[in-house]
């Protein structure tokens, strides 16, 4: 129990609490509806970036490429419309180019065994520029009332935002796969280990390419829910939000080596940068001040599982000489990762 | 595991899904760009009736949204605007975006309309994508005003502009006509590829270089520095390296041109190829002494702030509504009439050169 109330993911969730209390307490217009919904609103596309990077950075890989692949979709959904395209036409188009781009990450990472980083900077800038080639430097607007509402306006009579309603749809469904389903059991698996992982017969390249597909789509997805809700295609759309959405992943208590996260983690994450985010704005925070502050929260959450293993290490010594000790994840439904210590990846040398 | 030799036919399935869904929509028409125009969208407070006898409220509260916060351009416009405000009674502030980019500012404007703003005053970094979000804050009765850079024309009351961008277009090149003798390659460093206030003067530009006068100046290319210091040091780096024999940048951006004075001052270049363009007496004394600039210009931006803090506290008071025909008094500046589309004219720009740089300091 008392292993329960000290994870991080409580922490997180009672540090959510706390800023919409004090934000609500001590800032008139935070706790309005407008307010609220225009909070989660504003993480929308943040939200999904990190739903696509999630599962990747729990295989120990990462996909810098997000925000970029956003951009170009959010290019090709202007150059279609302004060609004169339906919008219902635009959108299987572009979530298709998503996946497109998603799989050529997931080519030169899987079947070229290529370092993820280097690949997905690579393709950072690869698709950033052929956004640009696509859409040039200007903007296209004027997309068409019936389906702006669905990025903008909130469910008639409730704050909730139509979007932030996707975003929920979406995460439950990536929390029920990565944490009761075989493939998700296997995601850890191969963060924890990824030879482990493949003499146990799990499939990783497989698993790894569907991944990659995977992030391109939702990028694309939100690439549209960008594109309307600014309601102007840009190639510098979204221009370096792959960083808050790793941030968020991270804060939320994923490790950047793999095998360890929840969902539950990262969602109350982006509920508190947006929070906090939003409070500070009101307060008239600048900028810098905000980002000192996403850094250091971003800092503690690496640093707190860190210094909370040397503090049990240095309580009980015999816990660092058995190689079977499974540190924090113990509480997830994780049967394979318990399995995998054995074959010799101790947990020690990913941290 | 089952899951693996099901994937090859479950992808089949799915393209082919995702294709026979996209061949029955595409099939069926659908919303496209000629029929979703519904031209609507009128500003919500057209109908409001200006009183320009009524006297300016005290207490107003005035934000200013430069385009990012760490603009030393907009910083100066920004403190006239809250001088002006504060002349006023009322209370200023300038908030914005480390970027500039628009999304950022749209946070910005929603924070504002929450904190029961009477007025927001914002250079746009993309004239629609702030649109919605400013519609809304004129829907909720909060009074937008644009100035540098304007928003969408229905997203805001009064655009002040510094000077007609005709004129600024134009005497850009008549100035670097001027320096090169009238005959070489040209290139500009402009600043975001989006800036509407920047696209506007180089159209001018490019229409200016059509008169028979200007038949041997070339403009070989549009650089886009984004109005970051770095990035336009490096496209200037890149624009006299690519093109040998340029004659002239012009940039009329006071970053561009800041950064390319840097470049041009320590390198080989120095008073081989001409600089001007639009940037601020401050930045540009040490490049005028040295010989690198000969002569640019610009208006003065405090005073672009005055009059757009005037024109919001007047909008928010009722003394005006933004109809073209409408007199704005301006305190020291004097009167502006409103113009079509709800544009206020500070006035022409000045031209600075080690004659008169002295003489400013801002």
């Amino acid at each position: 129990m008392r292993e329960k109330l000290l994870r991080w993911e409580s922490i997180l969730l009672l540090l959510c609490i706390l800023v919409f209390v004090w934000g609500s307490a001590s800032t008139p217009g935070f706790a309005e509806t407008d307010n609220i919904s225009f909070l989660l609103l504003d993480y929308t596309e943040v939200a999904l970036l990190a739903l696509a990077l999630l599962p990747i950075i729990l295989t120990g890989e990462i996909d810098l490429s997000v925000a970029s692949i956003l951009g170009f979709c959010s290019a090709l959904t202007g150059v279609l419309w302004d060609a004169g395209m339906s919008f219902e036409t635009i959108v299987p188009i572009v979530l298709v180019a998503g996946a497109v781009l998603g799989s050529l990450n997931a080519t030169l990472i899987v079947k070229f065994a290529l370092p993820a980083l280097a690949v997905t900077i690579g393709t950072l800038g690869l698709y950033r520029g052929l956004a640009y080639v696509v859409l040039g430097d200007g903007a296209v607007t004027g997309f068409p009332d019936v389906y702006r509402p669905i990025a903008t306006d909130t469910i008639p009579g409730t704050f909730l935002p139509y979007a932030t309603l996707v975003v929920l749809v979406l995460g439950v469904l990536v929390a029920v796969v990565v944490h009761y389903t075989p493939v998700g059991r296997s995601l850890y698996a191969i963060g924890l280990g990824e030879q482990t992982a493949r003499f146990s017969g799990i499939r990783v390249q497989r698993i790894k390419f569907v991944l990659y597909i995977v992030s391109g789509i939702l990028c694309a997805l939100a690439s549209l829910v960008y594109t309307l809700r600014y309601n102007s295609a840009r190639a510098d759309n979204a221009n370096g939000m792959e960083l808050i959405a790793v941030a968020a992943v991270l804060l939320g208590g994923v490790s950047i080596f793999g095998g360890r996260g929840t969902v539950v983690g990262v969602a109350s994450a982006l509920l508190l940068m947006a929070g906090l985010r939003n409070v500070l704005f009101l307060n008239d925070v600048t900028n810098e001040i905000q980002n000192v502050i996403n850094g250091l929260l971003l800092i503690v959450s690496v640093l707190v599982p860190v210094v909370a293993n040397l503090v049990r290490r240095r309580r009980t010594p015999a816990a660092a000489a058995t190689p079977g000790a499974p540190p924090p994840q113990e509480t997830l439904p994780d049967p394979v990762g318990a399995t995998a210590a054995p074959h010799g990846t101790p947990e020690e040398d990913q941290r | 595991m089952i899951h693996q030799r099901w994937s090859g036919k479950r992808a089949l399935l799915a393209v082919t899904s995702m294709g026979l869904a996209a061949a029955l929509v595409a099939g069926c028409g659908g919303t496209t760009k000629d029929n979703a125009e519904s031209g609507s969208g009128s500003g919500a407070n057209s109908e409001k009736v200006a009183d320009p006898n009524a006297p300016i409220k005290e207490g107003l509260q005035i934000a200013f949204l430069p385009k990012e916060i760490d603009n030393p351009y907009e910083n100066i416009v920004d403190e006239g605007g809250i001088a002006a405000v504060t002349e006023l009674k009322g209370t200023g502030k300038e908030v914005g975006p480390s970027d500039a980019s628009a999304s950022s500012q749209v946070s910005y404007i929603n924070t504002l309309v929450q904190q029961n703003q009477d007025a927001i005053v914002i250079a746009a970094n993309d004239p629609n994508a702030v649109a919605p979000a400013l519609k809304d804050a004129m829907e909720k009765g909060i009074a937008v005003v644009s100035y540098d850079s304007d928003a969408a024309v229905d997203a805001r009351q009064v655009f002040v502009n510094q000077a007609d961008s005709e004129s600024i277009g134009r005497s850009q090149i008549q100035m670097v006509s001027e320096q090169i003798g009238g005959k070489g390659k040209i290139a500009i460093l402009s600043a975001t590829p989006n800036a509407t206030n920047q696209n506007t003067w180089i159209e001018f530009m490019k229409d200016e270089l059509k008169k028979p006068e200007y038949k041997d100046i070339e403009l070989v290319t549009v650089a886009y520095g984004d109005d970051d210091d770095q990035k336009s040091f490096q496209e200037t780096q890149a624009l006299l390296s690519s093109n040998p024999d340029l004659k002239a940048i012009v940039s009329p951006t006071t970053v561009g041109i800041s950064a390319a004075a840097r470049y041009i001052s320590s390198s080989p270049y120095k008073g081989k190829v001409v600089l001007t363009g639009l940037g601020t007496p401050n930045q540009m004394r040490q490049f005028i002494k040295d010989g690198t600039v000969k002569e640019f210009a610009l208006w003065d931006p405090e005073q672009l702030g005055y009059l757009a803090g005037y024109a919001a506290a007047a909008l928010a008071s009722g003394q005006i509504t933004g109809k073209e025909g409408e007199v704005l008094k301006a305190g020291k500046l004097g009167e502006r009439k409103i113009g079509k589309n709800g544009e206020i004219i500070l006035g022409p720009p000045t031209t600075f050169n080690a004659d008169n740089i002295d003489d400013y300091d801002f």
